[in-house]
């Protein structure tokens, strides 16, 4: 799960890290009522949405003035901020945060993720802040500083100074650097986060370390012990359909393309889509619909492909495991009625029951056009498309 | 022979008690040599009582104790299913195999770490994975039986159906499978590729293996690299997600693009240039095997 960059901050702050006063705001006034409250002569509007690279696409401003913040406030507050990970299309923004201007003497960088390999947190530090960090990654990655921590005991000083030392933080810093590190580490930890990022982290004009920014992606998987982070969930920023699919516990996820595919088991899913993409097509979504589907969930499942408008052809691939495929069937014909199916629907079934299940689309009447594997599943969806839009034509 | 398991292993069920455990307790004991295989079950709460004829014990020690169990299978709900595996690495069982979804990455990254730390010799298969069969002798976990053949090829993947994908069309062809490994979708886990394919190679009873990954991760880019200084059979491969776009998670945790690295494009140019045959098309995984036999 993802969270505003000022909720993120909330989370920093009772962690023990260094954050710029700042408060979220929804309105305009809210933003002047900011800026007057925190006092001072520069404050700092940025717009919050989940997307990073914010500042490029104009989401960011620094105002000299209280009207200044108004005039930033009413540009940013609705605008669609489009940045390189929100689409052409943008992101809406719905909230700010309103921060007091920061004395930047150094930009640094510091992120946190789970490395596969050792096992463990990495911690990740850079003298390079405030830059596209994949980039100094791939043209100078030893200025990318790694330490991997022992979870049994925490971000040790000796490393913590040592990295310190590597991204150019002077020894009149060190331990307010120290103590930051280690509480973005525990922070990292007792969240459950994914993802922890600070870029950029900054050291000021009287040598303090604070984290101007924060990104913080917690663990889908362990949300239930994390009320409080839950509660910060901005339903605004998922897309809708994502989000009706989750009611149904299907794992869906919307992409580019025309052919809507349904499958069980994530894998499998993956597979169809680059089968449908082998053979020339394009796939409207990922669907899982996991192992235990209902005619419910399949119906539910229909509904959510078919809203997408760009579907023109629907494609069903399951191994029927402990799935059976008979129910699978039943369910496919119930949401193909309930749905008055108007796109050509591809079925391909396979496994437990698959013989009663092919019966049953094909006692049902309607025009599913069955496949025997999934290459040839894939090549009947793409063609029904090709064929549809040249009827379309003529 | 085969990897893992056999007909001789004796297994205990975590969460026999739960649904899930006692719905693939019953099919797996049904399975081949099953009925002698399943000889304990856990719940510290019902410990004395029984489910099916099969005894429930207190924890997992105490089941080894009494029937000589060495392998553990976990359906214990995500808050819990970590330290059930604690408790199978504790009793000292060969083989824990967490079938469990949705367990929180970092209970996963403390019980590996302290396992490291006591040099604990249990292997972990999963989370996250349908488990582990070896045809016609034993079925540990929730894959459906009756698809696979008895035979000489090793299958070893991340996700669950598309190992049954391969299975299936494997036994279409007529090729019997030695073991087929599910090792799970999660980015923390226990046995990885390398590790399997590393047991395929040492099994005088595999002739070849068919290895499938997904995006995310390097732990196909890190096996191809063994495979080409090490193995002595062929193996064919698929990774599934090439259509998959940068940072959105594909269903499994662990199956997500991140920072341009783990795409499937990267993880296939990598097995080709270590002598692993690949397909870019799910439907021809079992012909591509076929076709590196002769």
């Amino acid at each position: 799960m993802k969270i505003h960059e000022y909720q993120g901050k909330e989370l920093f702050r009772k962690f023990g890290l260094v954050t710029p006063r700042g408060f979220a705001c929804f309105s305009v006034d809210e933003a002047v009522e900011a800026a007057k409250k925190l006092g001072g002569s520069v404050w700092v509007v940025k717009a919050q949405i989940h997307a990073g690279g914010r500042g490029k696409g104009g989401g960011v401003k620094v105002a000299k003035s209280l009207s200044e913040v108004k005039q930033h406030a009413e540009k940013i507050l609705g605008m669609q901020l489009v940045t390189h990970q929100t689409g052409p299309g943008g992101q809406k923004v719905r909230r700010l945060l309103v921060e007091e201007g920061a004395d930047i003497k150094k930009e640094l960088y510091i992120g946190m993720v789970v490395d596969r390999v050792t096992q463990r947190a990495c911690l990740m530090a850079s003298s390079e802040g405030g830059m596209d960090i994949e980039e100094v990654a791939a043209k100078t990655p030893e200025k990318i500083h790694k330490v991997f921590i022992d979870p049994t005991i925490g971000l040790t000083d000796a490393d913590a100074e040592d990295v310190s030392s590597k991204i150019g933080i002077p020894g009149s810093a060190l331990k307010e650097s120290k103590a930051l590190l280690k509480a973005f580490y525990r922070c990292f930890d007792e969240t459950d986060a994914s993802l922890a990022e600070i870029n950029p982290l900054i050291l000021t004009g009287q040598d303090q370390v604070i984290a101007l920014d924060a990104k913080l992606n917690v663990d889908d998987n362990a949300l239930f012990r994390h009320p409080e982070i839950v509660a910060m969930r901005d339903l605004d920023e998922e897309d809708p359909l994502e989000i009706e699919a989750s009611k149904y516990d299907l794992s869906y996820i919307s992409l580019d393309g025309n052919i809507g595919c349904m499958v069980n088991g994530a894998g499998l899913a993956m597979a169809t889509m680059d089968t449908i993409k082998l053979f020339g097509g394009e796939p409207a979504n990922f669907l899982d619909v996991g192992g235990g589907a209902t005619a419910e969930k399949v119906t539910a499942a229909f509904k959510i492909m078919l809203s997408n408008p760009k579907v023109k052809c629907i494609l069903v691939n399951i191994f029927g495991g402990i799935m059976k495929c008979d129910t699978i069937a039943a369910g496919v014909v119930t949401a193909a009625r309930e749905t008055k199916l108007s796109v050509p629907l591809v079925v391909r079934m396979k496994g437990t029951n698959e013989d009663l299940g092919k019966k049953i689309l094909a006692d049902s009447g309607l025009p599913i056009i069955s496949a025997g594997n999934m290459g040839e599943a894939g090549q009947k969806a793409v063609a029904a498309v090709k064929a549809a839009a040249q009827g379309a034509k003529s | 022979m085969s990897i893992l398991i056999n007909k001789n292993t004796k297994v205990v069920t975590q969460g026999i008690t739960g649904k899930t455990g006692q719905f693939h307790t019953q099919t797996s004991r049904a399975y081949a040599n099953g009925k002698n295989c399943y000889v304990a079950g856990v719940n510290p709460k019902k410990a004395g009582e029984s489910f099916e004829g099969i005894p429930i014990f207190k924890d997992v020690s105490e089941a080894k104790k009494q029937t000589g169990v060495n392998v553990s299978v976990i359906y214990v709900p995500p808050p819990f299913a970590a330290a059930a595996i604690w408790e199978a690495v504790e009793a000292d069982l060969d083989l824990a195999i967490c079938i469990t979804e949705g367990i929180p990455v970092r209970d996963m990254v403390h019980l590996r770490e302290r396992m490291k730390k006591e040099q604990r010799r249990t292997l972990v298969l999963g989370p996250n994975c349908p488990g582990v069969i070896t045809p016609d002798e034993i079925k540990i976990g929730i894959m459906p039986g009756h698809i696979h053949l008895k035979g000489r090829v090793g299958v070893v993947s991340r996700s669950g159906t598309l190992t049954y994908e391969a299975v299936g069309q494997l036994t279409e062809l007529g090729i019997g499978q030695s073991t087929a490994v599910g090792i799970g979708g999660d980015p923390v886990n226990g046995l990885k590729h390398i590790d399997i394919l590393k047991m395929f190679n040492d099994d005088p009873d595999t002739d070849a293996v068919i290895m499938i990954g997904e995006i995310g991760g390097s732990d196909e880019e890190t096996a191809a690299q063994w495979v080409k200084a090490n193995m002595k059979k062929p193996v064919v491969g698929f990774i599934a997600g090439v259509t998959a776009p940068p940072g959105k998670r594909m269903g499994h945790a662990g199956a997500i693009i991140s920072g341009g690295k783990g795409t499937a494009q990267e993880k296939l140019a990598v097995m080709e240039s270590c002598g692993i045959r690949v397909t870019k098309n799910p439907a021809e995984m079992g012909a591509l095997l076929k076709s590196a036999l002769k």
